[in-house]
């Protein structure tokens, strides 16, 4: 009936969530080192397993020189499913709905409206190749306002409103994004859709080192709302009863997974999918309770982003694959399968 | 004067729920408040716990205006048991008491000693140590109520607010719910509660407050306001007073 699969865990400690916060990073730690080592190069008979040992540290070799390559990408991935990962389990909880994910809300379809007006208008010849991605990112802003102005009701925001104002926002962006497509040129149009695909491939290293600051504080700052998030899941009113501050909370909450996401947007493109499934997935692993949650989720989102990456840019050797269409054809089935066990498995 | 309602009025949806309540709670009382289906009780004991807007009139708890007042410090004095109480998410049942220390916690929010004792006799006095492993998704009704009252109970109120915290639960416990009321209140708390069970609202109350289409219809001692005209009138129903052979009063609608 519930929907969740799996025991109800421990109650959290300090040392649970010590174990939990070190572990994920080892696991993270470890999956950083090795993304950047696996690579594939085709060859006249196809294609062999390109990999890079510790010479690659050595400025100047060949192997130097191919890791500077995989590098600004693995780090883009990692930072990148870290924020959707995060704020996807933040918007659950804020929805009090754990099908929602940063998509939920129409933030991605406002980050691809501004990206796409960005790139018909000419933004990157005026602001440089950064130019999409700030669109992206006032696209995600900007509609974070204007649904924070629908959705408000009286000093709170109920769910059911803040998710309608999202499917009306992404329905509106998802026209306003045809029309702008149907008035550009062919070779825009292109750029529009490799754009929109979410991939990685254009990643610089530049775009990283400035959405990391953002992100890792977003992050930060949703860890110690842990509480709060525990809170809210009885709703606005049982939070409040219990001392919370609910208006001030939703404003923070939903700030910055707004940021996380707009970040995110900017550098990688419309990634869906992490968002939603690394927190469902950890839900029966570590358990419901947020403060856990929260920063398992942003280990496990940069986890599941870079193994993707890894696969999208290595499973067709003579072409990279769209990151996002990856994360989404390992991730559907994957999420069914959880959805399945959770109906054998809850009696 | 622990909580003060001056001719409230409360209108949700366009519609006037409360109209013209006036009322008192202080230290010791146990106030129950009882009327028909959607006289207005839930909106009139929500409007105590500063969740709705007052039309009219004016809302005290502890000297402040619920719905501007800091929830933190509020929190300290006022606990209030929702109707309904629903999680998103399959927490487990020691947790969801343990939300009810939220006021008190710092930083991450990890339970102290303090917190943890605190809550284990809140579950103790509700019973339900047992379940404290248990998915709180996958209580029955009248379990999940006891949870929930003893989340109230372990936040440390001064005074309670309970909308209907016996429904669904069996006469024993349900018995035994206004018992740690009458506890908390001789204690030198106070708490108002909704209920339908006339006959428990009777032997615990200190005070009843009838509720009749949105207005105080009757106020004072249980005995009193059962037996009233406007009770009857309410209700559509004579309820039937008695003494049981140890003493006891009980009430029977008939």
């Amino acid at each position: 009936m519930s929907g969740f699969a799996g025991r109800a865990g421990a109650r959290l400690t300090g040392r649970r969530l010590a174990v939990l916060v070190i572990a994920s990073m080892i696991a993270c730690a470890l999956v950083a080192v090795l993304a950047p080592m696996i690579g594939v190069t085709p060859n006249r008979t196809g294609w062999h397993l390109d990999l890079i040992g510790p010479s690659a540290l050595a400025p100047g070799s060949l192997d130097h020189a191919i890791l500077m390559v995989r590098l600004p990408r693995v780090l883009a991935s990692l930072v990148t499913g870290a924020a959707l990962a995060g704020a996807g389990c933040a918007l659950q909880a804020l929805l009090r709905n754990p099908l929602a994910e940063p998509f939920t809300l129409g933030i991605s379809s406002g980050a691809s409206l501004g990206a796409v007006l960005a790139i018909r208008f000419g933004a990157e010849r005026l602001l440089g190749e950064g130019g999409v991605g700030l669109g992206a990112l006032a696209g995600a802003v900007a509609t974070l306002v204007a649904i924070w102005r629908l959705a408000q009701v009286g000093r709170q925001l109920p769910a059911v409103t803040l998710i309608l104002a999202g499917v009306a926002i992404s329905m509106f962006c998802a026209a306003a994004t045809v029309l702008v497509q149907y008035t550009s040129d062919f070779s825009d149009v292109e750029h529009m859709l490799g754009w929109m695909m979410g991939g990685l491939d254009a990643v610089r290293l530049g775009w990283v080192e400035l959405a990391t600051p953002p992100i890792v504080g977003g992050l930060a700052v949703l860890a110690l709302y842990g509480k709060e998030m525990n809170a809210l899941a009885a709703g606005t009113e049982a939070a409040a009863s219990v001392g919370v501050a609910v208006g001030r909370t939703q404003l923070v909450l939903f700030g910055v997974s707004s940021l996380l996401v707009g970040s995110a947007i900017a550098v990688v493109g419309p990634i869906g999918f992490i968002g939603l499934v690394v927190p469902h997935a950890l839900r029966s692993l570590v358990g419901a309770d947020h403060r856990a949650l929260v920063v398992t989720s942003a280990f496990g989102g940069a986890i599941v982003l870079a193994i993707c990456d890894t696969l999208a840019r290595t499973i067709i050797p003579s072409n990279h694959l769209p990151t996002g269409a990856v994360t989404a054809v390992l991730g559907v089935p994957f999420f069914f399968a959880i959805l399945v066990a959770n109906k054998r498995g809850v009696a | 004067m622990w909580l003060e309602l001056t001719t409230v009025d409360v209108a949700l949806g366009g519609r006037t729920i409360v109209r013209g309540a006036s009322g008192k709670v202080s230290a010791g009382e146990l106030v129950v408040i009882v009327g028909p289906n959607g006289a207005g009780k839930t909106t009139l004991i929500r409007a105590l716990a500063g969740l709705v807007p007052v039309a009219a009139g004016a809302v005290r708890c502890f000297g402040r205006d619920p719905r501007t007042a800091d929830r933190r410090a509020l929190a300290a004095d006022l606990a209030y048991l929702p109707q309904n109480y629903a999680l998103a998410f399959p927490f487990r049942v020691e947790d969801v008491v343990l939300l009810g220390r939220y006021a008190r916690q710092k930083g991450l929010g990890l339970a102290s000693a303090d917190d943890l004792a605190v809550a284990r006799a809140a579950m103790a006095a509700c019973d339900v140590a047992e379940l404290t492993d248990r998915r709180f998704d996958e209580l029955s009704g009248g379990e999940a109520r006891r949870v929930i009252l003893a989340q109230a109970m372990c936040q440390g109120a001064r005074c309670l607010l309970l909308d209907e915290p016996t429904a669904g639960l069996d006469p024993a416990h349900a018995r035994g719910v206004f018992a740690r009321l009458r506890d908390h209140c001789d204690g030198g708390g106070a708490a108002v509660v909704v209920t339908h069970d006339l006959d428990l609202a009777l032997r615990y109350g200190s005070a009843m407050w009838l509720v009749a289409n949105g207005a105080l219809a009757a106020k004072g001692p249980p005995r009193d306001v059962l037996a009233s005209a406007a009770t009857r009138a309410a209700f559509q129903l004579e309820i039937h007073l008695g003494t049981l052979p140890d003493g006891q009063p009980f009430a029977v609608p008939v």
